[in-house]
């Protein structure tokens, strides 16, 4: 259950390729986030597993069954919405026993199923409420739950926590992470938020412009980016990519340093000025104007004194510098 | 969004309107070009026969055509421009801080759902008539002959009525606009310095042009085919003179019954309007955004 | 604003606005109150305001009329009439529109739009004659599909632009969850359509009871509406004009209290959704 192919999916509306073409293997009980900028074909190609939108050309199999021609409703997928989606003039119970009655299932196993969801996500004191009536969380928790209900093959997020303020996201967050050790079943999950994706994620699709730039899990593209733009997408603050003198002396056209791993010494390494500072106490995040590497941004741990105008040395720290070819790729 | 399956549902749907009205805006405007081009006339049954371009050339030789089309155009532009100027100023007005807003907008709308019979019946009889009507009345109070509305100026009192019925559109509309224009627009011209004046130049007379331009094309369209109003007060008299195009039309079809020469008056009258519409699209296209 | 409005100012204004809205007003205020009094009274000289002699009898005598509850029954019948037969064909067309929009979507709503422009004496000939052919002249069920072919673009633009506000991820999570088009309609779009549905009938049936041509024209006894019965009332008597009055204020009170509460859908339906 829950083992979705892609194969060479197309997608263009008129005359734009919005994705000119994605093979991809999703396995049962993954938890697969797509991530990439905005406009990057994440939504689309969520939308066209889901069936909302017909590929171009290109097969989806679900299950191992060709599900290309399927309508939604068929395909055995639930769906949770950025806005959710709720039916306005249901109650919640009504709400998540929607699809079952859709399905035809008997009004009183529905009805167990229903409270059974409920439970597991907290709703049971909620369920004669209408969705206006709630807060953002518990619409957020009403739609997983209407997902939840008919026990699809997979369950697909789409950017289900850009509408809620900070502190709610991060407890959704391990909401959603706890749902899916519980359920094991498979999620596809899409979001522009780099930290949602390292963190709930056991394999990350980066996308870019329609296409794939890297597949793999969070350390993995942490550690090993396989391009530039990987490596400037993953990681917050941005990994430092250096071109000119300092990366033809390692042999290529381009490096890169992660702020957290360009160390403050005393004297040699790359000199520089310090510009903007931010003192978080657990952490200091330094903006240095350096001779010869030019802006480069510092992650320190704890706190360290340092100040507009201070001088400062940094040192890249062994084996954690990537090296890019001129085809932006990284270099063995 | 769209899928195939969802696609093809959706013509499916739209059809049956799509059809009905197509056979609508076809059949009956083909029939009469038909018709236009033929001898019908009802109460002769039996002449019959090829007319070619003479029900038109009746039309555009007579006078009382000509006359009609000024009447028309007389009609449109009057109501137009009393309805604008006045709504501009009644919604400015009741958008000031006023007590009552929802009652007064209660009643400022009101004549627009008078049906146009009831309407033209109001004025004619109880304000206009020169024996009974309040008109009569106050002219009596001052030692003055009452004024034979209906049959001095009947061109102008029919204007007038439509423009009493039509004014609340106006008023409505122009007033939505402008209480949708953002306070704080208005804020940031005061504290840039800018008088009342200037601020209704610049600011909101700019933001309601789109609303105008609907009041205006909207107006157009109803105004170009009133004949409720027409038929209840003067039936087009005395004589011709407050007879409009649609009048004249109804007239030669179920008065003189001749049905040719009805049919080349409600071509003309096709024309006519897409002239109208035409220009009015033309200078008003810019300031819509559909 | 920061400032706070001087009194002053508000009740100059106030004082003003009342004034003109009550000179707006008062022709129909004044036949309302001419219903309400004798004959006698109400063409009296000078015209007696709140010193007249007070009656029911006019509304009593206009009613008994054999005629006038017939026309009032045709004008309710063939303005819901006409309404719901354009709701029925609009509601697919306009849902289709909304949510699966084509290419030529918004050329065939400007079409729609433009066969309102078409003017009405145009095709009064063939109307005439296809209604006295086909035994649809002077009946309810001819006026229904006249005022229903009058009205249907209002119907179709109101309800299309109606339902663009309902999200449509709404209707994807119904095909998610497994409902197919027909269950999408009915347990979905439906009820949240339904205030939106509400307006437009609200709008179309004071559109088509005030229509004032057809109502006139394809109609002698049997289904004249109001309309055409005060229209012709109207000719040169002029003499029963309390009894006018009460014709007339039974005639327009419906619509008029309908129209009180339905202003906001006046300005959507009328402008094509231009101004909302």
């Amino acid at each position: 259950m829950g083992k979705i192919v892609l194969k060479s999916v197309r997608k263009s509306f008129g005359e734009v390729d919005v994705i000119p073409g994605v093979n991809l293997t999703i396995d049962n009980g993954d938890f697969v986030v797509f991530v990439g900028p905005s406009g990057c074909g994440k939504s689309t190609l969520l939308r066209l597993i889901a069936g909302l939108e017909d590929t171009t050309s290109g097969n989806i199999e679900i299950d191992g069954k060709d599900a290309t021609a399927l309508p939604p409703a068929k395909r055995g997928l639930a769906m949770v919405f950025q806005s959710y989606a709720l039916y306005p003039h249901m109650t919640v119970r009504k709400n998540i026993m929607f699809p079952l009655k859709m399905a035809g299932m008997d009004i009183g196993e529905a009805t167990k199923r229903a409270d059974a969801a409920a439970n597991v996500l907290n709703l049971t004191a909620y369920m004669e409420r209408r969705p206006g009536q709630l807060s953002g969380g518990q619409r957020q928790r009403v739609a997983i739950g209407r997902a939840i209900v008919r026990e699809p093959a997979a369950f697909l997020f789409d950017e289900p926590l850009s509408n809620l303020d900070a502190a709610l996201r991060v407890s959704m967050r391990q909401e959603i992470t706890e749902l899916h050790q519980q359920l094991k079943t498979t999620m596809i999950y899409v979001t522009h938020d780099q930290v949602e994706a390292m963190t709930m994620a056991d394999k990350i699709v980066v996308l870019n412009a329609g296409r794939i730039e890297q597949v793999g899990s969070p350390l993995e593209l942490y550690n090993k980016p396989d391009n530039t733009f990987v490596a400037g997408f993953i990681g917050s603050p941005k990994m430092n990519l250096i071109e000119g003198a300092e990366a033809a002396k390692l042999g290529a056209k381009t490096i890169g340093v992660r702020p957290e791993h360009l160390d403050v010494v005393s004297s040699g390494g790359w000199e520089g000025v310090v510009g903007l500072s931010e003192h978080l106490g657990s952490d200091t995040f330094l903006k240095v104007e350096t001779t010869q590497v030019g802006t480069v941004n510092v992650r320190a741990s704890g706190e360290m004194m340092m100040r507009h105008g201070d001088k400062i040395h940094l040192q890249p720290q062994a084996g954690k510098t990537h090296r890019f070819g001129t085809d932006g790729k990284a270099m063995a | 969004m769209a899928t195939q399956s969802s696609r093809a549902a959706a013509r499916l749907m739209v059809a049956p309107s799509v059809i009905v009205l197509f056979i609508w805006m076809i059949v009956p405007l083909a029939l009469t070009v038909w018709f236009s081009f033929r001898i019908y006339r009802l109460l002769s049954p039996d002449r019959n026969g090829w007319a070619g371009l003479r029900n038109y050339s009746w039309f555009l030789n007579s006078p009382d055509f000509w006359l009609a089309i000024t009447n028309t155009l007389l009609l449109v532009g009057g109501v137009l421009a009393i309805t604008i100027v006045f709504g501009i100023l009644i919604a400015l007005l009741i958008d000031q801080p006023v007590w009552g807003q929802g009652p007064l907008r209660i009643l400022v709308i009101s004549p627009f759902f008078v049906m146009p019979p009831v309407a033209a019946s109001i004025w004619e009889n109880l304000f206009m008539h020169p024996q009974n009507g309040l008109f009569a009345a106050v002219s009596h109070a001052f030692g003055w002959k009452p004024i034979l509305f209906m049959e001095s100026y009947p061109m102008s009192s029919v204007i007038f009525i439509v423009a009493w019925e039509w004014l609340p559109f106006a008023t409505l509309i122009l007033l939505t606009a402008l209480q949708s224009l953002s306070s704080e627009q208005l804020e940031a011209a005061e504290m840039d310095g800018a008088p009342a004046i200037s601020r209704f130049r610049y600011i909101v007379l700019p933001h309601m042009i789109r609303s105008i331009t609907v009041v205006v094309l909207i107006q157009t369209i109803f105004l170009l085919g009133i004949f409720g109003e027409i038929f209840t007060t003067t039936q087009g008299g005395p004589g011709s003179a407050s007879t409009t195009l649609p009048y004249m039309i109804y007239k030669q079809a179920v008065i003189a019954k001749d049905i040719g020469r009805a049919a080349a008056g409600g071509i003309i009258a096709v024309i006519l309007a897409n002239i109208v519409a035409y220009f009015l699209m033309r200078s008003m296209g810019k300031n819509l955004d559909a | 604003m920061a400032r706070s409005v001087t009194t002053q100012r508000k009740v100059l204004f106030t004082a003003s606005a009342w004034f003109v809205a009550l000179l707006i007003f008062f022709p129909v205020l004044w036949t309302i109150l001419t219903s309400f009094k004798t004959e006698a009274s109400a063409v009296a000289s000078p015209p007696e305001f709140l010193h007249a002699d007070w009656t029911l009898v006019n509304y009593a005598d206009v009613w008994a009329r054999s005629d006038y509850p017939r026309f009032f029954l045709n004008s309710v019948i063939i303005s819901v009439g006409s309404t719901l037969l354009g709701l029925v064909i609009a509601i697919p067309a306009a849902w289709s529109m909304a949510f699966v929009p084509g290419k030529r979507t918004k050329d065939l709503l400007m079409w729609m739009l433009s066969t309102k422009m078409m003017p009405s004496a145009a095709v009064l000939i063939p109307m005439y004659l296809i209604f006295q052919r086909t035994g649809l002249f002077d009946s309810r069920t001819g006026l229904v599909l006249a005022l229903m072919l009058m009205n249907l673009p209002v119907i179709v633009w109101m309800l299309y632009t109606y339902f663009k506000e309902i999200p449509g991820e709404i209707l994807e999570a119904a095909r998610m969850d497994g409902a197919s088009l027909r269950n999408e309609i009915i347990y979905v779009l439906t009820p949240m359509a339904v205030p939106g549905i509400a307006s437009t009938m609200l709008l179309n049936i004071i559109l088509a009871w005030n229509e004032a041509f057809w109502t006139i024209t394809l109609t002698t006894v049997n289904a004249a509406p109001l309309s055409a019965f005060i229209a012709s009332f109207s000719a040169p008597q002029g003499l029963f004009y309390a009894k006018l009055s009460a014709a007339s204020t039974m005639a327009i009170a419906p619509i008029l209290i309908l129209g009180w509460f339905s202003q906001k859908q006046l300005v959507r339906g009328l402008t094509f959704g231009a101004v909302k």
